[in-house]
């Protein structure tokens, strides 16, 4: 009796993972997920803590797909690790602060690291779902093999999308997949990967614009850039990033930033960081949830608490009544007349 | 058999599954796990992941603020 062979693949929640998963699956082998999260990964439910998007499925892309898939899905935290990547990316960034191939190169890598460490359960070989031409900054043709080597899966790295327009790998050589049924999937148009999406059957995908993660946001990097040169130093928590992701962020002075919630659902997400931060909201009038980054001195308190009562109920009121909340729980209250619309200067959104 | 819980209040998802994924990894089958979290992504996720694993939702339990998720080692 043959072997059956084992393969792990990165899987995005996106179609091509998927694509690849279901192409190795045709050939009889055992597939198993595996998915690394940054923190800078766009999830549904990210966005679903704003009220609109309440409707939205909640789910989790790469969890779905290992669903459709019939396979396991192993989500492994790279949050600490990922740092590295994104400060001091040997290959650069793309058009915004996305480090797409060293994050590629980082992903296989770990993937082959965890692949050493699950030794017992006999995988074979490494998957992605990568098409030569689809990102402008990763997924080229002279990028697969730097892809391939710096991660240290060398030949063990299939990519069954577009397999046949690269060097033929182990898995291929040694007759453990038929690289005739194989694909040669290239460029950006999609129609292919809709036409076998189809033929499998699979009607229901994720195809994020931009990608999974925020870092190829140019919104989401400029507020990723003005955080770290406010405070002088490029380190970030997971905190940080998160609350990249919700709010208007305003800044006023050098000195801090607010972070305004926009709707109920923000309100209630950012109430869950006042015992870390500085919070302000309007007593008098209903007004959304605002956050303080980075120091708020007595003098400016004035100034805060007229943009945040800028964006409540009270906003045309004469006077708003603003609770200010240090994470000790040390309160006061200001009674301030709201910024108007113009008083709010364009240049303080960040 | 143990019963175990896991705080995973103000994490958001795929974080609460990532913490009871590795908390299930050094249980035996048929422990428990009681995982509270707050982000409602869990209620889709969790049973998601135990349901491809192999393992099973036994309980789940929502107020206004938090949720209880209780799942069972699977073999």
């Amino acid at each position: 009796m043959t072997k059956q062979h084992k393969a792990v693949a990165l899987i995005s929640g996106g179609l091509d993972s998927m694509l690849a998963v279901r192409v190795l699956q045709e050939q009889g082998i055992e597939v198993e997920g595996i998915n690394f999260y940054t923190g800078f990964c766009v999830e549904g439910h990210t966005h679903a803590i704003r009220n609109h998007d309440k409707e939205k499925q909640k789910r989790n892309n790469a969890l779905w797909v290992a669903e459709q898939l019939g396979i396991k899905l192993h989500i492994v935290d790279v949050i600490e690790e990922y740092k590295d990547v994104l400060l001091n990316p040997k290959h650069g960034y793309g058009a915004n602060m996305n480090p797409c191939l060293d994050c590629k190169i980082f992903m296989v890598g770990k993937a082959v690291e965890w692949v050493k460490e699950h030794h017992k359960d006999g995988f074979d070989f490494i998957v992605t779902g990568e098409v030569i031409g689809q990102r402008p900054m990763s997924q080229r043709k002279f990028t697969m093999p730097i892809i391939s080597e710096e991660s240290g899966a060398d030949d063990l790295l299939l990519r069954p999308l577009c397999a046949k327009n690269l060097p033929e790998t182990k898995p291929e050589r040694e007759g453990w997949v038929d690289r005739e049924k194989l694909y040669d999937f290239h460029g950006r148009n999609r129609k292919p990967q809709i036409a076998l999406a189809k033929q499998f059957g699979l009607h229901d995908f994720a195809s994020p614009a931009g990608g999974c993660c925020f870092l190829t946001d140019k919104s989401y990097s400029d507020k990723l850039v003005d955080l770290w040169q406010a405070r002088n130093s490029r380190e970030y928590e997971l905190d940080d990033i998160m609350l990249l992701k919700v709010g208007r962020h305003i800044r006023p002075s050098d000195e801090f930033k607010l972070i305004i919630a926009r709707d109920a659902g923000e309100s209630k997400f950012l109430e869950g960081y006042r015992k870390q931060y500085t919070s302000l909201h309007a007593l008098s009038h209903n007004g959304p949830m605002a956050l303080v980054d980075g120091e708020l001195k007595q003098e400016q308190y004035p100034l805060a608490a007229a943009i945040v009562a800028r964006f409540g109920k009270g906003r045309s009121a004469e006077e708003v009544e603003i609770d200010i909340a240090t994470p000790d729980q040390q309160r006061q209250q200001i009674k301030t007349a709201p910024l108007s619309a113009d008083e709010v200067l364009q240049e303080w959104y960040v | 058999m143990s019963r175990q819980q896991l705080d995973a209040r103000r994490m958001l998802c795929p974080m609460p599954v990532i913490k009871t994924q590795n908390q299930v990894a050094a249980m035996q089958v048929g422990d428990e796990v009681e995982v509270i979290c707050t982000d409602p992504g869990a209620l889709n996720d969790i049973p998601a992941w135990a349901r491809i694993n192999g393992h099973s939702v036994i309980d789940t339990v929502q107020d206004e603020d938090e949720i209880r998720i209780t799942v069972r080692v699977g073999a």
